[in-house]
This record gives structure tokens, sequence and C-alpha cells, in this order.
């Protein structure tokens, strides 16, 4: 892996993140009801104090001078005060993303776990009773949204993590499956069947280094496709996560902590993407 | 025809002319309320029950359907003759063209789906009507959901790019716009056809996500995702009691499946 390659990742990344945000608070900036705060809504308050509510977020309404100072305070460390929950949203993110990072860890993993436990054996032995078994149950959680299955873990008192699971096992599966079925199917493994090797070893030598690098790349999408699902299940599930802090301000309209997200969530897809990107194409790069 | 195939289509007809004929299976309006039955269980005028508000769950579920059957196939419309349009253009073009829209789709696809959607849903005038928020809500769906089709016919235009009849196309003195729309995009039919029948079951699961946040279609027009969000209030135990709730779940992921098995798989292997 050359020092080129690498660096080129890097700037591709830092690119994206700039464009992205800027674009991000563009879209905000521009929607027909930016501005518009459900406190004005409020019989109580006078004029004066909505007018008052309405100055304090001048400063936002230039998208440009607002993107640029944001992001001089970035690289001072201020990521700017959340309206809708008066706090610093450095302060949010801190307190936020370790809850995200176990549930998105645990869904993640449950996730890869769950596929590859149905996806093995129905590609190794092809068992049609088993096929049908796992195509039933990854099917069923296919076409379940996101929010219901965080519903029902809510009733079950599952966790968080285990929702996320749930939603990204079904895509996880069908890919993972259908490449392995494929692989099965390749000449190489067809004559290393031929030659008496053992399933283990055939799955172990000549069909897993051979769909490792499709698998690694499919690792990053489950990241950014966890990151997804983490949004309505910690909504849901009332966790106070990155999802939920998404969610709020949304709903409150809350421009510094949404820049913020799409800023970080584009960044941890990117990473992920790049980072299983690069191994797999060092393993392809590994001799077999 | 597979028989799965026959059956999910015989399916989905069915689900379609049931909510064609919402008024002769249920009678009264989605949005009447029967204030002396709030929460009625199911009952000879009210197949399903009432909710909270007394209206009745079976007229609520028949239109809530009806929205999303007409209106997931139009995002998906939108969505495919946008990745049509860029993947297309770039694919044929290349260069730099290229570079830039696929450029745009990483950046579109480097964010969760449902968060972008979030977002800009969020964004929109508190004081939409509900036909409004139908309409804002597929909209958006169809407007944001081309990204990773445009990827996949960008790759098919990049294949076509330099075939025979392609070139004899070009030498010929074919412009660049009449070779894309004559020879180009009539060859990408099936795969414009497939990412058509993938972004309808993503874009219904969407509008339910999105419905069950409380950012879907506004009250008191029903859809599948402010159906399922009643679930918000149940427990275990009152599903146990009252299972003619989860309804509106059963008839989504029958219709959802229905839409996964019909698939155009034969001619895309995954």
């Amino acid at each position: 892996m050359s020092t080129h390659c690498i660096v080129r990742h890097v700037v591709k990344i830092l690119a994206t993140l700039l464009v992205g945000g800027f674009l991000g608070a563009t879209m905000v900036r521009l929607s027909p009801g930016f501005g518009v705060d459900e406190q004005e809504l409020d019989t109580r308050l006078s004029a004066d104090s909505i007018r008052a509510l309405r100055h304090a977020r001048e400063p936002e309404e230039h998208i440009l001078p607002f993107y640029v100072q944001y992001l001089s305070g970035l690289f001072k460390g201020n990521l700017g005060v959340s309206h809708s929950l008066g706090r610093p949203v450095a302060e949010l993110l801190a307190e936020r993303i370790p809850v995200t990072l176990r549930s998105v860890g645990t869904g993640v993993l449950g996730g890869w776990l769950l596929a590859l436990v149905l996806a093995l054996p129905s590609a190794t032995y092809r068992l049609r009773a088993y096929d049908l078994f796992s195509t039933l149950v990854s099917g069923i959680f296919l076409c379940l949204p996101s929010a219901v299955l965080a519903l029902l873990l809510l009733f079950t008192g599952g966790a968080p993590g285990c929702a996320i699971a749930l939603v990204l096992f079904p895509k996880l599966f069908r890919y993972t499956r259908n490449l392995l079925l494929e692989t099965y199917r390749a000449p190489h493994v067809l004559t290393a069947q031929a030659k008496g090797l053992s399933r283990t070893r055939i799955l172990a030598w000549h069909v897993l280094p051979y769909v490792a690098p499709q698998l690694l790349a499919l690792g990053g999408v489950s990241v950014s496709m966890a990151f997804g699902a983490a949004i309505p299940v910690e909504a849901i599930c009332d966790s106070p996560g990155i999802g939920q802090l998404a969610w709020l301000a949304a709903l409150g309209r809350d421009l510094p902590v949404l820049v913020n997200l799409t800023l970080l969530v584009t960044l941890v897809t990117l990473v992920a993407g790049t980072a299983s990107e690069l191994a797999g194409t060092m393993s392809t790069m590994q001799p077999r | 025809m597979r028989l799965e195939r026959k059956l999910a289509l015989g399916l989905l007809a069915l689900v379609f002319s049931a909510t064609i004929m919402a008024g002769v299976l249920s009678p009264p309006s989605y949005s009447q309320q029967f204030r002396d039955l709030p929460n009625a269980p199911p009952s000879r005028a009210f197949p399903l029950g009432t909710d909270e508000l007394g209206r009745s769950r079976l007229s609520r579920l028949l239109e809530g359907t009806r929205v999303s059957l007409l209106l997931a196939p139009a995002a998906a419309v939108l969505s495919t003759l946008l990745a049509g349009l860029i993947g297309g253009v770039a694919g044929y073009l290349g260069g730099w063209w290229e570079r830039l829209a696929m450029g745009a789709t990483d950046l579109v696809l480097s964010l969760p789906w449902l968060f972008l959607l979030l977002t800009v849903r969020a964004m929109l005038p508190l004081n939409v009507s509900p036909l409004g928020s139908v309409l804002i809500t597929f909209a958006l769906l169809g407007l944001l959901g081309w990204a990773a089709a445009a990827r996949v016919v960008c790759a098919g235009a990049r294949s076509l790019r330099n075939s025979d009849f392609i070139l004899r196309a070009r030498a010929g003195g074919g412009r660049a716009g009449r070779v894309l729309l004559v020879h180009v995009l009539p060859n990408l039919k099936p795969v414009l056809y497939a990412q058509f029948w993938i972004s309808i079951p993503v874009f219904i699961l969407a509008e339910a996500n999105l419905g069950i946040l409380g950012l879907g279609v506004a009250e008191p027009l029903p859809s599948w995702g402010s159906l399922l969000r009643d679930l918000e209030h149940c427990d275990l135990r009152m599903l146990t009691a009252a299972p003619w709730l989860l309804v509106p779940l059963a008839l989504l992921a029958v219709v959802v499946t229905s839409f996964q098995i019909l698939l155009p798989t034969e001619d895309f292997p995954s």
C-alpha cells in the first residue's frame, strides 16, 4: 500500500466532508421551514419575544459566513450551541457517542454473526429445507421497518443493539449467501471438490479468501447501514445516543447540531468504507 | 413465471383491489369519528375495531394502503428517471462528467438514507396540509433515492460507451444527446426497470419509518407509517389481547415481501 494511495484517500475524505457539511447546511438553510420555530406558535409570547427569538437565529441566515465561522470554531474545538437543547454540541456529542458506538458495535457484530450463521451452512451444505428456512427468516426481517423492529424489541425488553442487528442481518445474509453460492460454482472450487477435499478445507482455503475483499467492502457498508438504523431504533427505544440526537435536532430544526452530525456521520461512513476498501485491496494482494 | 411470483402478483392485485373497493368493504370515511366508540373491538360495522378517536381502523388501513401503493411507485419512477439521467449521462460522457456525478453520488451515499430524509423532511414548513405532506414525503423519497441506482446505471452506460453500435452511431455523426437518448438509454432499460422495482419496497419501508417517527404523512390522512405509530402506545399484553392492532404490520409485510419476490432477479443476479 503506497503512501500516495493513503494520502489520496485522506484528501478525498476531507474534501467530501467539507463539501458534504456545506451542502447539508445549505440544504437545511434553503428548506422552506428554516427559521420557523414552534415556540413562535405559543400564544403567550409577545411580539417582542418572537422578535427576540428570530434575532437569535439571524447569524444562521447567511449560510457561507455561518459555515466559515463554524469551521473556524471547529478547529478550536468549538462546535457551537444547540438551539433546541440549549447545550454545547461538543458536550452533547461526548455524552452520546459512546452510547451509539455500543449499539452500533453490537448491531454490526450481531448482524454479521446471524448472517454468517445462516449463510455458511446454507451455501456449504445446500440443504433445501435449511435454505428455505434461512431465506424465510431473513425475508421476514427484511420486510419490517427498522422502527417496528425497535418497537418489537422494546416490548420484549431487548437492547437497541439487538434491533440494529436484526435490521442488518437480512441484507448481509442475502448478499453473503449469494456471494458464497456463486463462489462455490467457481472452477477452482469445483476442482477442489472433485479432488475430494473436505468441506471445511474448501471453505477455509478456497472460498473464504476468494470472497474476503467483497465481504470486507460489505463490512464498511454495514457500518453506514447501522448508523442509519440507529436513528429510528434510538428514537423509539429512548436510548440517548447520536441517532436520538439526530431525531431531536431534526424535529427542533437545530442547524448547529445537524451540521455537526452530518460531518460526523459522513466521516464515520467514509472512514469505514475506505478502511474496508483498503483491507480488501490488501487481501487481494496476498499470494494464495 | 414461477409459482411464488404468480402468488406475489395475485396478492398485490388482491390488496390493490381491496383499496379500490374501500367504500364497499368499509363504508365509514377514514376521518369520520364515532365519538361514542373509541378503541372499540372488531364488530360487524368495524371489522378491525376503532382507534382512540373512534375512527374505523379498516377504513384507515385501506386508505393508507392506497396512498402507499400509489405513491411509492410514483416516487420510484422519479428516482429511476433521475438515476437514468445522472448515471446515463455520466457513464456515456465519461471523464470529468463521470467523476463529478460519481462524486455527488458518493456524497449522497456517504450519509445514511434515513438521516438525510429525516433532516430534509423536518425542515419543511409546519403548516403543511395532509395532502401536501403526502406529496412532499414521497417526492422527497424520489428526489433523494437516486444515488445508488445512478451508480448502477453509470456502470451500465460506461460498458455501452465503447460498444460497436455506439461507436458506429458516433462515427455516423450522431450528436451526444441523440446517441444517449436513442441508443444508450433504451439499452439501459433492463437496469432501469430493475432499479424501479428495487426502489418500491425501499420507499414503502422508508415512509413507514418516517411515519413512526412522526415525520411522515400528516393526520387525518392515514399511511402505513402513521398506522404503525399506534403500536407505540401498546405493550406485549395489549397486543396479545388485541391482535387486530397488528393487521397493518402484517399487510405491510405481505406487500413488501410480494414486491421483493417480484424483483427481476433473473436478469440481475445479485
